[in-house]
């Protein structure tokens, strides 16, 4: 563990990379009084915090060059930060290192109906994207929940997903191009408004690679024709295997849905209050089945979907009637995390995917370990894809709670490894994983993930303490299966 | 068919002692794409079989030696398909070879190219090591996305032993429309229709004809033919799957021109307008992959074909014939030249796959 600088050596250091600094960048593009870095102490994951030694918010692609060299040469490592969305502390600050924002990044260059494609810098907002392609019958489909705020850049930093993406596909099925400054200070552009680009596809590398690879100027992303309607279906189930079969019974149907997310009772408890949506909060699991396409298409695709879950068991279904109801039905869901917010002083949001059929299985597991750690557990899932997210309620005011939600937590990614699944389906593995990861590969294969990093980043000075997690740290937090007797990583010393 | 991995694993691992050269091969089906490749031969045909298909799960596990018909009749008989409709090129080709080479079909226009597909894989590097990068599920961000690098990697970083591929059903309705039409025309209606909620699974323009398929569900489908049969003129083709097959194979008639002068296969933007180039051209994928036949073969005609790609936002492959002794790919940037060195090194730092298979450096 890398231990926090003294405060006397950090002042002389901060003063040392502003001073290296202010020739390149403008006064109000630089902080480093505490009270003007405090707002970029964390991310969405507030409860990993700390102050970063400087903030800087380039303007220009040229900004970003000289403020990487001055990184480079003063070896300054450095935090990629796009809105400060994310959730899995991603862009957490270090002690001694630099906070990159994108957020003045944020024009956009260009929108192209003839080729269907958005021209955008990183700090541009996601529904802006799709706000400025909409007078053309188009937009940009990834839709993360928190795509009123978050920035395109951090998408790619996250190969972001959301409600749509098993229709649409996540940000790497969406984004053509990204132009990248690199650490040792070229401008490389990876993949093209082309199907493809020469040599390797370094793109696809690129896109979730958590600000650890490069810094992004620029993106390129498709666009696609809006569909001229929509309709979801809400289906309530008795008990969560029945709604789990359901959702099978879909895809096994040959229908991809434009949306298809669950929610069990204590969520639909949860949300009702808040959103008025008519939710059935006595049922075990609600469906929400989402159709689009033209009018004659949704009509058919929603008979379709209708009879399936009816024939799975659904005890209750209905279909919106129009806009505003259909808006109504993905409130509650939409609206999971702040309706949680109501009712629990803190809550814990979990990010992991699990294959379908084992829905059931881990949605039970889940019940158990309530008792277990003494703590509720609200689950929504984007169901047609198995990725889940486990709101876990707690109070960090009450002794002990925090860690038990941590526990928690762990022990939930650990069981969606153990179905076969990943500890992270679009949230990131940032900070809050590491020590997942630890579980989910091995020794080889983080070694292999170093090595990635360090093809892009030879001198491990972007976001360098996220996402893999050393040899030694995996020893050191014990994070490890013991099995026939062997200890793995037993050849490492622990401290 | 553990054993099977483990020999060659131990092969692996004794080619990385001695330095040795090794080319990977399945069914030899793309033995002519990419540049000349030197090495004893590793053989992957013996380790095949499909490890898991869930068809509600809309993924398919197998190991790289399996025979692509195989597994493409598995699916079929779910009514299922790999969406990319990729090329087999070759009655052996593999599943190993059909990512390794990372080549999709007609229907890539429509549905995305296969390494949109790639759920995960596992791949012995150069060291003999087993590596199991992501996994059977869509949503998937634990590390870096290494499976989907191997897409297309033509063997060079390693033994692709197993991948996971996303499937999709296959579409309820499918046709395919003809239309009298010039190049211009044909990209300016192949762009427009894009911009559309058209449901078009892929297109081929030659000669003045242009081919639209329409695939999905009933309505969507027959609604579109009667718009642009209608008002465009579009007329419906007979026999098309015969027709889409040929192209997918490049078995269609265009394809057997001059091969001494090369077969060029141009990526561009979708919207880029007729090439000024001579030879005849097939444009797929709504305009996005135009292939060119070389009229002379020479390397002078090769430089004007790359600048020309290039300066349009595109690249060249010279993909079948020609003189290869000038390149097969566009080259790299050289930062992009940089990490692909270091990405080579990492995963096969012996330099014993495929060496120079995709460029001369590696």
């Amino acid at each position: 563990m890398k231990m926090s600088p003294d405060p006397e050596t950090l002042l002389a250091r901060r003063r040392q990379v502003v001073q290296a600094l202010r020739p390149v960048l403008p006064d109000r593009c630089l902080l480093a009084e505490p009270e003007d870095t405090r707002p970029y102490e964390c991310d969405g994951l507030s409860a990993y915090r700390q102050l970063p030694m400087v903030v800087a918010l380039p303007e220009t692609e040229q900004q970003v060059i000289d403020v990487l060299a001055v990184c480079r040469a003063l070896q300054v490592p450095i935090v990629p930060r796009g809105a400060g969305t994310g959730l899995s502390g991603g862009a957490m600050p270090i002690a001694d290192g630099l906070v990159l924002s994108t957020a003045k990044l944020n024009r956009i260059v260009k929108v192209d109906l003839a080729s269907r494609t958005a021209v955008v810098q990183p700090g541009v907002r996601n529904l802006a994207i799709s706000e400025a392609a909409a007078p053309f019958g188009l937009y940009y489909a990834p839709d993360p929940s928190s795509q009123i705020a978050c920035s395109i850049g951090g998408n790619v930093a996250e190969n972001s997903g959301g409600v749509h993406c098993l229709k649409y596909g996540l940000t790497v099925h969406n984004v053509l191009r990204v132009r990248v400054v690199t650490i040792d200070g070229d401008v490389v552009e990876l993949g093209s408004e082309a199907p493809d680009a020469p040599g390797l596809d370094l793109l696809a590398v690129f896109i979730g690679s958590e600000g650890m690879l490069g810094v992004v100027t620029e993106v390129t992303v498709k666009l696609v024709p809006k569909p001229a309607a929509a309709r979801v279906i809400m289906a309530s189930f008795d008990d969560v295997v029945t709604g789990g079969n359901a959702v099978a019974s879909v895809i096994a149907a040959g229908i991809i849905p434009a949306g298809l997310e669950m929610m069990d009772r204590t969520s639909s408890r949860m949300v009702e209050p808040f959103v008025k949506a008519g939710y059935d909060t006595e049922a075990a699991a609600i469906l929400l089945c989402e159709a689009d396409g033209t009018e004659l298409e949704v009509a058919e695709e929603i008979e379709r979907m209708a009879e399936v879950l009816q024939a799975a068991g659904a005890s209750a279904i209905t279909v919106s009637q129009n806009e505003a109801e259909r808006l109504r039905f993905w409130s509650g869901r939409k609206n999971a995390f702040p309706a949680a917010g109501r009712i629990s002083p803190d809550y814990y949001c979990m990010d992991g995917t699990i294959p379908r059929k084992q829905l059931a299985h881990v949605l039970t597991s889940i019940e158990k370990m309530e008792t277990v750690y003494g703590l509720r557990c609200a689950n929504v899932f984007h169901a047609g894809d198995g990725n889940m997210h486990p709101l876990i309620l707690f109070d960090a005011n009450q002794p002990g709670e925090f860690e038990r939600a941590e526990a928690f937590g762990a022990a939930i990614l650990a069981l969606c490894v153990e179905v076969g699944g990943t500890i992270t389906g679009e949230h990131g593995v940032g900070i809050e994983k590491i020590n997942s990861m630890c579980v989910q590969f091995s020794s080889a294969e983080l070694e292999a993930f170093h090595a990635v990093k360090r093809a892009f980043d030879p001198q491990r000075l972007l976001n360098p303490d996220k996402a893999i997690p050393t040899l030694n740290r995996c020893a050191e937090f014990g994070k490890m299966h013991v099995s026939g007797g062997v200890t793995p990583f037993a050849h490492l010393p622990r401290f | 068919m553990e054993q099977v991995l483990q020999e060659f694993r131990e092969r692996i691992a004794a080619a990385h002692a001695a330095r040795t050269p090794l080319r990977l091969r399945g069914g030899g089906s793309k033995d002519w794409y990419g540049q000349a490749v030197t090495g004893e031969v590793l053989d992957t045909r013996a380790y095949r079989g499909i490890i898991d298909y869930e068809p509600s799960e809309l993924v398919v596990t197998a190991r790289c030696g399996t025979p692509l018909d195989e597994l493409e009749q598995v699916l079929a008989e779910q009514n299922q398909m790999l969406a990319f409709e990729p090329p087999h090129f070759g009655p052996g080709a593999t599943v190993g070879g059909m990512v390794a080479s990372g080549l999709s079909g007609p229907r890539r226009q429509g549905a995305g190219a296969l390494r949109d597909f790639v759920l995960g894989a596992d791949l012995v590097d150069g060291r003999g090591e087993l590596l199991h990068f992501g996994g059977k599920v869509m949503k998937n961000v634990a590390g870096y996305d290494v499976s989907r690098l191997l897409a297309g990697s033509l063997g060079t970083l390693g033994l692709l032993a197993n991948v996971s591929l996303k499937v999709l059903p296959r579409p309820v309705r499918e046709t395919t429309l003809a239309f009298e039409v010039g190049q211009q025309e044909a990209l300016d209606k192949l762009n427009a229709w894009s911009g559309r909620a058209l449901p078009i699974s892929s297109s081929a323009w030659l000669d003045g004809r242009l081919a639209l398929r329409l695939s999905g569900a009933g309505a969507a489908v027959d609604a579109a033919a009667r718009e642009l049969g209608g008002a465009h003129g579009g007329e419906i083709m007979a026999d098309a799957d015969r027709f889409w097959h040929d192209l997918r194979e490049q078995r269609a008639d265009f394809f057997f021109g001059a091969h001494h002068a090369g077969l060029w296969r141009l990526a561009l933007p979708s919207t880029t307008p007729p090439l000024d180039l001579p030879g005849s051209q097939l444009i797929e994928w709504g305009g996005g992959q135009r292939w060119l036949l070389g009229t002379s073969g020479a390397n002078s005609e090769a430089a004007r074909i790359r600048k020309t790609a290039i300066e349009h936002g595109g690249h060249a492959t010279l993909f079948r014939g020609g003189d290869k002794g000038h390149g097969v790919f566009s080259p790299l940037q050289p930062a992009l030249a940089r990490i692909h060195r270091r990405l080579k090194d990492t995963f096969d730092p012996a330099g014993i796959f495929n060496p120079a298979r995709m460029y001369n450096e590696f």
